[in-house]
């Protein structure tokens, strides 16, 4: 087990990042060659001002009138979304590790928030779920890779929590902990979870092509 | 659809890739790839709106069921697949790119079904009334196959029948470095000719240096929403080049709404202008008339302002696809004293049920166009108006049939039409008779 969690915390960690900060780079790098050579829209009515007001309005909460007209799951969405960036990036165990490796680590915040806002996670992740069987809108465009996606995403919420309050084989969890969290961020750039980056680029393009070319605001 | 049955023509895969490729863009590509199902698309669409809620008229459905389908088969599709996507990209969707600012990707999703419609067309599948106009379009320049001669004609008759009323209208044909060049929808020469009167009325008092061009003189553009790209980009060209060789200062366009989006918006894209700009500025007719009465070229009798409760229909490609939302209502207060606005309204209206080519596909689908106009019918209905300012042919259309069956009680008008009738004609505009009548 101990053998596991060195290889997962050491080669293969590096060959995680690899592929998730390579891979988000190469998809950005072919999606801009392409675009200049077929997308010449998006850089003839460029604004800057209107493309970040696009973006904005989508991650304040409730700024948009799309936001506003589904206000329960807006709220759990992004709740979602912050707690899945924030424990990650905040979690001061995961700071630790970032100092005893380089030297360096991000501001931590306390474990009580850690474990207030993972439990938020899985409660959003379960409505995420459960909305995915019971809308019908919804339902109709959910495939098993959502659902599978958004599982994984929870994996390391799931097996972090568990493992921090010692339930459960703690070794285990840990290994289970950093392997899950390793296939998300792999398969960050090659699915639809891209849009953490490409988000800013759709918006900023729907930002341009109604707002600046029409004034008209897309949010 | 129409001919669905007897289609037996084998379905061409290789042109159905070669059009795949063409449009694989970075655009289209991120769009598919990055639609997380969200389903936050749906509650935007009036076509959902209408029909209970059906989720398979949800703006993501309709793509990932049409264009997401093609790309995921890589176009190995059959017959029977193509026109099941017909009757979603022609019979559920207007384009009208309200669900765009609904979604939190910003997904264009009327371009995705727009080139859903141009693969379609590749393979001989269009609605028959756009058919109809596009060989239209193609063997006369315009889409009612009127000739250039019978234009002429017809705008010599109204600017004579004119006189009448107004002193000295003309509709100047052909002149050189106008300031304005006139373009119609031609169902006015076609049909409805006093449009065309009104029109000569108006730019007449406000003493306007204008022309019509007796060829490009249709400013709308049905083969953009038939799929014919190549000749959708021919029939704006035509405009533009007959603009530039008049030597005009600006197009203006009728009231008309996708003639807008397709002169300033797409058409330089379709004619292949890399910069995507139009050749020389484009003006739709709710801009100049608000100028108009901004600045006095046209005054309102205060009598005759309008008194019954009014309200005005955002067309889609004049507000959220044109900008000019908040020139509509300025024009409006200008006109009517009981002015009541929809809900939604501005940039976030809701698509009549007439746009992206639904009035033109004709008696085929209009039961269809009755069903999904419910939404509109009732945003008019919870207004109280009695009058419907629609600044668009289209809508106009549209809410007349609205009008009848649903019951709603009021009376469409163009801003034309009302322009005409409670303008202050000025002394010297006056005719003859007129002139002896006040002095006795």
């Amino acid at each position: 087990m101990q053998a596991w969690y060195a290889f997962l915390t050491g080669p293969a960690l590096w060959v995680t990042f690899t592929i998730f900060l390579g891979g988000l780079g190469i998809r950005l790098a072919f999606l801009y060659g392409l675009s200049r050579e077929r997308d010449r829209v998006f850089y003839n009515h460029m604004d800057w001002k209107w493309g970040l007001k696009s973006i904005f309005h989508w991650l304040i909460p409730w700024g948009s009138a799309s936001m506003r007209l589904q206000p329960v799951f807006s709220f759990v969405f992004i709740v979602f979304h912050v707690g899945v960036l924030a424990v990650p990036l905040f979690l001061s165990a995961h700071n630790i590790l970032w100092d005893r490796a380089f030297g360096v680590s991000l501001w931590s915040m306390s474990d009580a928030w850690a474990d207030g806002l993972t439990m938020a996670v899985l409660a959003c992740g379960v409505f995420l779920f459960v909305r995915r069987l019971v809308r019908p809108e919804v339902r109709i465009l959910t495939t098993a890779w959502d659902y599978t996606l958004l599982g994984l995403t929870l994996a390391p919420f799931v097996t972090g929590f568990l493992a921090y309050h010692q339930w459960g084989p703690y070794e285990w969890l840990m290994v289970l902990h950093v392997l899950s969290a390793e296939i998300l961020l792999i398969l960050i750039p090659f699915t639809k979870l891209g849009h953490m980056v490409l988000f800013f680029f759709t918006r900023a393009f729907i930002g341009f092509e109604m707002g600046g070319r029409r004034g008209a605001r897309a949010w | 659809m129409h001919g669905k049955e007897s289609d037996t023509r084998p379905v061409d895969v290789k042109k159905i890739r070669e059009l795949l490729d063409a449009n694989n863009g970075a655009r289209i590509r991120t769009w598919l790839s990055l639609c997380s199902r969200c389903g936050l698309c749906a509650e935007s669409c009036f076509f959902y709106l209408a029909h209970d809620r059906n989720p398979k008229l949800s703006p993501a459905y309709k793509f990932k069921a049409t264009l997401g389908e093609l790309y995921r088969r890589k176009g190995r599709v059959d017959r029977e697949f193509l026109y099941r996507c017909a009757d979603i990209v022609w019979g559920e969707c207007t384009t009208c790119k309200r669900c765009s600012m609904y979604c939190p990707f910003g997904i264009d999703v009327a371009t995705l079904i727009a080139t859903t419609r141009t693969i379609l067309y590749s393979q001989g599948i269009t609605p028959e009334g756009l058919a109809r106009a596009v060989v239209n379009y193609r063997e006369t320049g315009n889409q009612m196959g009127m000739s250039s001669e019978d234009f002429v004609d017809t705008c010599e008759w109204m600017a004579e029948e004119s006189q009448d009323e107004i002193k000295g209208v003309t509709i100047p044909i052909d002149k050189a470095g106008a300031k304005y060049m006139y373009t119609v929808n031609p169902r006015e020469p076609m049909f409805y000719p006093q449009d065309l009167a009104m029109a000569a009325k108006i730019l007449t008092v406000a003493e306007e240096d204008w022309t019509m061009p007796s060829t490009g003189w249709d400013c709308t553009n049905l083969p953009m929403f038939a799929g014919d790209r190549a000749l959708a980009g021919q029939v704006v060209r035509n405009m533009y080049e007959k603009a530039v060789a008049l030597g005009v200062q600006a197009i203006l366009i009728t009231e008309c709404g996708h003639a807008y989006r397709s002169a300033l918006f797409e058409g330089p894209y379709l004619a292949g202008y890399p910069d995507g700009k139009p050749p020389v500025p484009i003006v739709h007719s709710v801009q100049l008339f608000y100028e108009y009465l901004r600045d006095g070229r046209i005054r309102i009798d205060p009598a005759k302002k309008l008194k019954e409760p009014v309200t005005y229909q955002d067309p889609c490609n004049v507000s959220r696809n044109g900008g000019l939302w908040e020139e509509g209502r300025k024009l409006v207060q200008f006109l009517a004293e009981d002015f009541r606005d929809m809900n939604p309204n501005r940039e976030h209206n809701h698509c009549c049920g007439g746009g992206g080519g639904y009035i033109p596909m004709g008696p085929e689908y209009k039961a269809r166009r009755m069903a999904s106009g419910r939404v509109k019918a009732e945003q008019i209905r919870a207004t109280g108006a009695k009058i419907v300012i629609a600044p668009c042919h289209n809508c106009f259309d549209q809410l007349s049939d609205l009008n009848k069956e649903y019951q709603l009680g009021v009376k469409v008008m163009s801003l034309k039409e009302i322009l005409c009738e409670i303008m202050i004609v000025p002394e010297k505009f006056q005719p003859q008779e007129a002139e002896r009548e006040e002095s006795d």
